[in-house]
């Protein structure tokens, strides 16, 4: 297999290689002259624009997007300012940078999504240079001023503007400048002539790249590696430094001996690579610059650009489009010449068995012996990640399955998940499709990311094969596919509600996850209100259909919806928009047909507006509620006056509900409570407020019997309850001549056990035994225990012949001193017993 | 103990988490506002709150002062205020008017509300009204879910029941899906939820959208079983007076967030102590699903043991006295004081119980459960609010006779009706209008009564109270659901035979053998059959609204037989008693089943009753 190591050049320890992704489907006049060109990472699209012609600027240059293989996407005439740079979001929208600090963004099809100024600053002073950058907070713009001032924002999406301070001896441009990702912050490192410095928030630092060689008068170029942790400086003697980026060691130095002006450095060095390597393009040649003083060189046929990637450099010339890395370590390890390691025998093995050779078996052994077998595996399995060449990719797996044969327990996840990924891999690299990822980026990116790119270039059939065939969970895949094409299919204008609204429900009918309402948006924002409603109908979260049907003033039903989810928040919002929304009739009206809504609404207004309340019942006719709100807001009332007026409207309410009872009780509370302000200012006994129970009960206790008996007499008050009423007042006095006058008075409507028992509670046996006498035959008995009579109780029951109340006067006795009578209680109960 | 535990009866799983998953959220949101701060807590978020950060936590997150919310204005010299409240719109409005009376005073503070468990948009609308919504920050605490005992966890929400049942308010059922989402997310999914009533349908709703847009778990499960249950499906065993001891305490000396304040008559000294009432207390555990007659020949019992304990020092040499000392003394000592607490409560408990009225109380609570002399509870009921003997206790019997009467006559109900509103004042014409809209205390409507007279007049026949003829008419001439539930479901057990309460047979003995709890045989009769079916008359009659649905979890798992699978979770929408509490132990002891009991809030007749009056004082 020598034709793997053709492209392979050696540097130091380590190979490099240069791979062919694609022959570009372009036909680019004049290459990529004159041109701004951005390509985005990760095998993103590139956007072209031809430079503005200064001397005929009324001409309109067209602006071209292309897939990495060259496929045009989108094309169209630029009609605004000057465009200073392109660039790439990291969600592969289009930046377009203008002279004026204006940012045009556009999608990768050439749509155009918004605008955003960088600030009055950068618009007086105009865009000299820019740099787009992405970490982790999302894509960074930073734009060198005409006023030689940097002014950075870190996330376009979320923009702050933050003005760096100026750098000191800074006479125009500065040589070259970069941006740093620190410690969580955008920093902006710029050399003037062989001064360096770094500007943050605060501050413009000074640093001295360590062991910078001393020849060097200036820095020409600077470049940042991927990853934001090294950085590449190329001086005027043409040495290239290189060190990690906070600038505090260094890793090599090596000499060009090339003075020409460059025109791209960019870090080519992968995770896990055996040195730091950085390539530098002149015109017509590039150079590899790594550890050693030797260097590697190819030369360019035409005007290129470098793209640098995770793992390497991109190059991308007018015709081709190339792949620059280091050989990574498990291929350099089995396709090097003579290589003896386990995966290089491995596939010798595997080539001889193919052969029907037995010398397989000579290799075999040779690997087990040394129990690298497994390892020979993993390394052929690793191998077939980093090529790019389907046959190789075949070759390297079948070498593993076979080895794999003669292994028990080796995990089988490593294999078929790197089968797996290079089905996908292959299949975005199709030059119809134009996304050359390798292995190593794609596990970067993640295949959520791989996703959304294939559906913002509108593959979705692909993305949805993709997320089948790696089975992502539904809900992140297809899902998710499904709304972005649901999204895109609403906004088809030539075809009617019906057919889009089928179309939608047809295919989105059994995914999980899906919210309708988000593609209602979609097709409300494209002025399509009815198939807005009519997907709304699809969405089974209630919830959610609400908030839009109120943006497209479907009021009615959304109240209805909201009452529907169950959820009251939901329910307060419709209500508290259309409560802003409608004229108050209205709004009466639309709560009517909606009690949840109604009795939601009242509870707020209970709190918030009593009035309003009142108009609620009002319109209703709810006589009984009105009625019930004034005897309510009688008691908020302290002038008696405002009470009894209440109280009034009160009784006319109750009238119209029919409702005689609470009218008549309502009167009587309004004569009560005039009854009472009489008598307190002409007794001086506070009263108002008190029940008629209560009155009453003070105004025994103090004696005014009379007026007592007035009330009695007035509110109807049953006979039981006066009779308990003075009963209790008279003991409480312990007006025991009074008590007796009293239950002579007439026959007690409540008996005479009460009197026995009030006595006791004040503790007057003497004045209880009076009344025993009178009590009913039935309660002879409790009357008699309760005056501790234990005899009189024992002849009552027995006389009654009651057997429960023969055991409770039993229980009562103690048997030492009363043994007589217990035995007679026992006897009598006999006797009861056996009748 | 009368029943000992079943030893294959399975172990609950572990509620603390709930309260350390609270407790850092809510250090999270103080360390939101750093720096030192007054804290304002609204009263009835107190209790909660120490069970989950005590004041020590708090002070370590720079909270500076505590204060009680009391919507009066403030005295506070802190420049940052915090204000931990219930979503109320009240609460709000008084946080709005500070926040303005400061701007008027030119005071420039910093504001932020926690609202627990969420937060409502009508707040946030009286923020922006109140022109205060920008000056304001707020977040929300998601503390559900308060573990009050091993298997009793409250959503601490007592205003549920008022605001769901009777004002129509539904924001609480969210509240209700998200506990339930909950535990779930921390214990696993249910393989199977039954439930009735409306708002146990809503909240299961809103739980299943919470479901279906969440990550799907698949672990193993922890719970079997959920049964959600209104509170309006039976009004009538809250109404009735508990006699389970842990029940009786709570209707005597209420029980607060887990804990209860016993006075000096209990304490025998001059001081009030707070006593924890959990399973953690041993003699508490030991008797809190008693019935009240058996406690003190338990605590004798017990008491005498402890003395045999402590007389083991007798004849002890050093050595031994030592690690007795070390050992035993002090679990022996903290035994003595427990015991001694609930020693002095019963005495308390019977003091009050043994009086003539309470024994009068419970024979008329029996006789209408029974429905067995009809006239003379009537009369009773009548002198009890004639001597105004307790406002609340005469509104109760009211409704236990309205609801197990389906109604009253309107003869009676006027006149009853009148001389409750004598005794205690025209205001409770609001409170009178509250119970009927719930349906607790109802007036019969005069066509009603005759066409069903007519259709029960040939089973007069067969009634032993046929000998009175007024009881006949008031107690059978109307189709009593509850009477026809009782029937259907037993839940009376016959009359006549003894019940002996030390060896309990069913879970009528929480209320000394005289009736079965209706939630709780609805819960054992759905669980038996794991389904409604047979038991469409019994849903018919209380309204329907009834459900049973397969949950999250695959059937495979559903059917290997962990201990899983014999728990169940029961969930009462507006509160429970500990009465229905005990009844449901006493049950899954007799099952090998457990039972965990979520509830809005720990309810008993006086809470009830108290959350629907309309007196102006709670206004």
């Amino acid at each position: 297999m020598a034709f793997v190591t053709a492209n392979w050049n050696p540097l130091g320890d380590a190979f490099y290689r240069k791979i062919e992704l694609y022959e570009m489907g372009w036909n680019l006049k004049d290459g990529l002259r004159d041109c701004l060109v951005a390509a985005a990472p990760y095998g993103g699209p590139i956007a072209l624009l031809k430079a503005h012609n200064r001397r005929s600027p009324s001409a309109r240059p067209q602006l071209e997007i292309f897939s990495s293989s060259g496929l045009p996407l989108a094309s169209f005439p630029w009609k605004s300012g000057v465009v200073k740079q392109l660039g790439w979001t990291v969600s592969d929208d289009l930046l377009c940078v203008q002279e004026d600090g204006t940012l045009l963004v556009y999608d990768l099809l050439g749509g155009f999504k918004r605008h955003f100024s960088m600030g009055n600053e950068v618009s007086q002073s105009q865009v000299l240079e820019t740099k787009i950058f992405h970490s982790p907070y999302g894509t960074g713009v930073a734009i060198l001023t005409g006023a030689l001032r940097f002014t950075l924002a870190t996330n376009i999406d979320d923009i702050k503007l933050r003005r760096l301070p100026e750098v000191p001896g800074l006479q125009g441009a500065p040589s070259c400048w970069a941006v740093l990702t620190q410690d969580r912050q955008s920093k902006v490192l710029v050399a003037n002539g062989s001064h360096l410095f770094v500007l943050d928030n605060t501050a413009c630092t000074p640093v001295t790249p360590p062991g910078l060689s001393p020849q060097a008068s200036s820095i020409v170029h600077m470049c940042v590696s991927f990853s934001y942790k090294y950085l590449a400086l190329l001086t005027d003697s043409g040495h290239v430094w290189m060190g990690t980026s906070n600038l505090k060691e260094k890793l090599s130095e090596v000499d060009t001996k090339i003075k020409a002006p460059t025109k791209q450095m960019a870090w080519c060095r992968r995770p896990k690579s055996q040195q730091p390597s950085a390539v530098v393009m002149w015109d017509g040649l590039l150079l590899v610059v790594g550890e050693c003083k030797e260097t590697i060189q190819y030369h360019l046929d035409d005007d290129s650009i470098l793209v640098p990637e995770l793992d390497g450099v991109r190059i991308i010339s007018g015709t081709h489009h190339e792949l620059l890395q280091e050989v990574p370590g498990a291929c350099e390890e089995i396709f090097k010449i003579a290589s003896m390691a386990p995966g290089a025998l491995l596939l010798e093995a595997h080539k001889e068995y193919e052969k029907e050779s037995q010398k397989a078996d000579e290799y075999l052994r040779e690997i087990k012996e040394q129990s690298l077998l497994s390892e020979a595996v993993r390394q052929c399995v690793e191998a077939a990640g980093h090529e790019h060449e389907p046959e190789t990719q075949k070759t390297l797996l079948r070498a593993a399955s076979f080895g794999k044969c003669f292994l028990s327990n080796f995990p089988p996840e490593q294999f078929v998940g790197m089968c797996r990924d290079l089905r996908v891999l292959n299949a975005v690299r199709d030059y119809t499709v134009g996304i050359p990822l390798s292995h190593t980026q794609f596990k970067q990116m993640t295949i959520q990311v791989l996703i959304d790119r294939l559906v913002y270039r509108k593959l979705y059939p692909l993305a949805i094969e993709v997320c089948r065939y790696l089975k992502t969970p539904e809900y992140q895949g297809v899902s998710r596919v499904l709304k972005h094409w649901a999204c895109y299919k609403v906004q088809q204008k030539e075809e009617s509600d019906e057919v889009i609204a089928k179309a939608v429900s047809v295919k989105l009918a059994d995914a999980a996850g899906i919210s309708y309402s988000e593609i209602a948006t979609k097709a409300y924002e494209s002025g399509r209100t009815e198939l807005a409603i009519k997907l709304l109908e699809f969405e089974p979260r209630s919830g959610e259909q609400v908030p839009l049907l109120l943006k497209m003033k479907k009021s009615p039903l959304a109240l209805s919806k909201a009452i529907e989810s169950g959820d009251t928040d939901l329910v307060y919002t419709v209500v508290m928009y259309l409560k802003n929304e409608l004229n108050r009739g209205d709004f009466f009206m639309m709560l009517r047909n909606q009690p949840v809504a109604l009795s939601l609404y009242k509870q707020f207004c209970k709190h918030q507006e009593q009035d309003t309340l009142k108009d609620l019942f009002n319109q209703d006719d709810d006589h009984e509620e009105l009625g019930n709100f004034y005897v309510k807001a009688s008691y908020k009332e302290q002038r008696l006056e405002a009470r009894i007026g209440h109280l009034q409207s009160a009784v006319d309410e109750y009238y119209k509900a029919k409702n005689e009872f609470s009218a008549k009780t309502t009167e009587d509370e309004m004569r009560l409570l005039r009854f009472q302000r009489k008598l307190e200012e002409e007794k001086g006994e506070q009263l108002v407020g008190f029940s008629l129970h209560d009155t009453m009960t003070t105004l025994l206790s103090v004696g005014l019997h009379k007026h007592a008996e007035q009330l009695y007499k007035d509110f109807r008050v049953p006979d039981k309850r006066f009779w308990w009423l003075r009963l209790k007042a008279l003991a409480e006095k312990e007006d025991w001549e009074e008590l007796e006058k009293f239950s002579k008075s007439k026959k007690s409507p409540i008996g005479y056990l009460p009197f026995v028992e009030v006595c006791i509670k004040h503790h007057n046996k003497y004045e209880a035994r009076k009344y025993v006498s009178k009590v009913t035959l039935e309660q002879k008995v409790k009357a008699h225990l309760a005056v501790g009579d234990v005899e009189g109780a024992a002849e009552a029951a027995i006389e009654r012949r009651n057997e429960s109340e023969i055991g409770t006067v039993l229980s009562r006795c103690s048997a030492t001193t009363d043994h007589l009578l217990v035995e007679r209680l026992n006897r009598a109960k006999a006797t009861v017993a056996k009748k | 103990m009368a029943h000992t535990e079943r030893r294959d009866a399975p172990g609950l799983p572990d509620f603390s988490l709930l309260k350390r998953l609270a407790r850092d959220q809510l250090i999270f949101l103080l360390e939101q506002l750093p720096g030192k701060k007054d804290l304002f807590i609204d009263a009835d978020l107190m209790s909660p709150l120490d069970r989950i950060a005590n004041v020590t936590i708090l002070k370590q997150h720079e909270v500076d002062k505590l204060y009680k919310v009391e919507l009066k204005p403030i005295v506070s010299s802190s420049d940052q205020l915090c204000f931990l409240i219930r979503p109320r719109i009240q609460t709000v409005k008084w946080i709005s008017d500070l926040v303005n009376s400061d701007k008027v005073a030119g005071r420039f503070r910093r504001y932020k509300i926690i609202f627990t468990p969420q937060k409502f948009y009508a707040c946030e609308t009286v923020l922006e009204e109140q022109g205060v919504y920008g000056d304001v920050t707020t977040d929300e605490w998601n503390f559900y879910i308060l573990p009050l005992d091993d298997d009793i966890l409250s959503l601490e929400l007592p205003e549920f029941f008022r605001d769901n049942f009777l004002e129509g308010d539904q924001r609480w059922v969210t509240t209700a899906g998200s506990a339930l989402h909950l535990l779930q997310s921390v214990y696993g999914s249910f393989s199977k939820v039954y439930g009735i009533g409306r708002c146990a349908k809503m909240v299961y709703e809103s739980w299943r959208e919470l479901m279906e847009e969440g990550e799907q778990r698949t672990r193993q499960p922890e719970f079997a079983k959920v049964f959600l249950i209104d509170r309006d499906v039976d009004f009538v065993t809250p109404l009735c007076s508990q006699v389970v001891y842990e029940g009786l305490v709570d209707d005597i000396f209420r029980i607060k967030c887990g804990s209860v304040e016993f006075g000096p008559d209990v304490t025998s000294s001059d001081k009030s102590i707070k006593v924890m009432l959990n399973s953690q207390d041993k003699v508490f555990d030991e008797i809190r699903n008693e019935h009240f007659s058996n406690v003190f020949g338990f605590l004798s019992q017990k008491a005498k043991n402890l003395q045999t304990a402590y007389d083991k020092r007798r004849g002890m040499d050093i050595q031994q006295m030592k690690a007795f000392v070390a050992d035993e003394l002090k679990g022996l000592k903290q035994e003595h004081r427990l015991l001694s607490l609930h020693i002095g409560a019963s005495e308390s408990m019977m003091k009050k119980k043994t009086k003539q009225d309470f024994q009068e109380l419970l024979k008329t609570e029996h006789s209408l459960l029974e429905g067995f002399e009809i006239r003379e509870c009537i009369t009773h009921i009548e002198e009890h609010i004639n001597r105004q003997v307790s406002m609340i206790d005469s509104l109760r019997l009211l409704c236990l006779l309205s609801i197990t009467e389906n109604g009253l006559l309107s003869k009676d109900y006027k006149s009853l009706k009148a001389q409750y509103l004598q005794s205690y004042g025209i205001e409770h014409l609001l409170t009178f209008a509250n119970l009927r809209q719930l349906g607790l205390l109802e007036e019969q409507q005069a066509g009603e009564t005759l066409t069903v007279m007519e259709s029960k007049v040939g089973k007069l026949v067969t009634d032993k109270t046929v000998g009175k003829l007024t009881d006949a008419f008031s107690s059978l001439a109307k189709k009593s659901n509850f009477r026809a539930l009782s029937k259907r479901l037993a839940l009376v057990p016959k009359s006549g035979e003894e019940y002996d309460l030390r060896v309990p047979r069913d879970m009528a003995y929480v209320f000394s053998g005289a009736y079965i709890p209706l939630s709780c045989k609805l819960i054992e009769q759905v669980m038996e059959r794991d389904g409604w079916t047979g038991l469409e008359e019994v849903a018919r009659m209380l309204n329907g609204q009834e459900f049973a649905v397969t949950g999250g979890c695959s059937s495979s798992e559903a059917r290997n037989k962990t201990d899983a699978q014999r728990i169940v979770l029961v969930m009462f929408l507006g509160g429970c008693t500990y009465s229905e509490i005990s009844a449901l132990q006493f049950l899954g002891k007799e099952r090998g089943c457990r039972f965990i009991v979520v509830t809005t809030a720990i309810t008993n007749s006086a809470r009830l009753l108290e959350a629907l009056l309309d007196n102006g004082a709670s206004v």
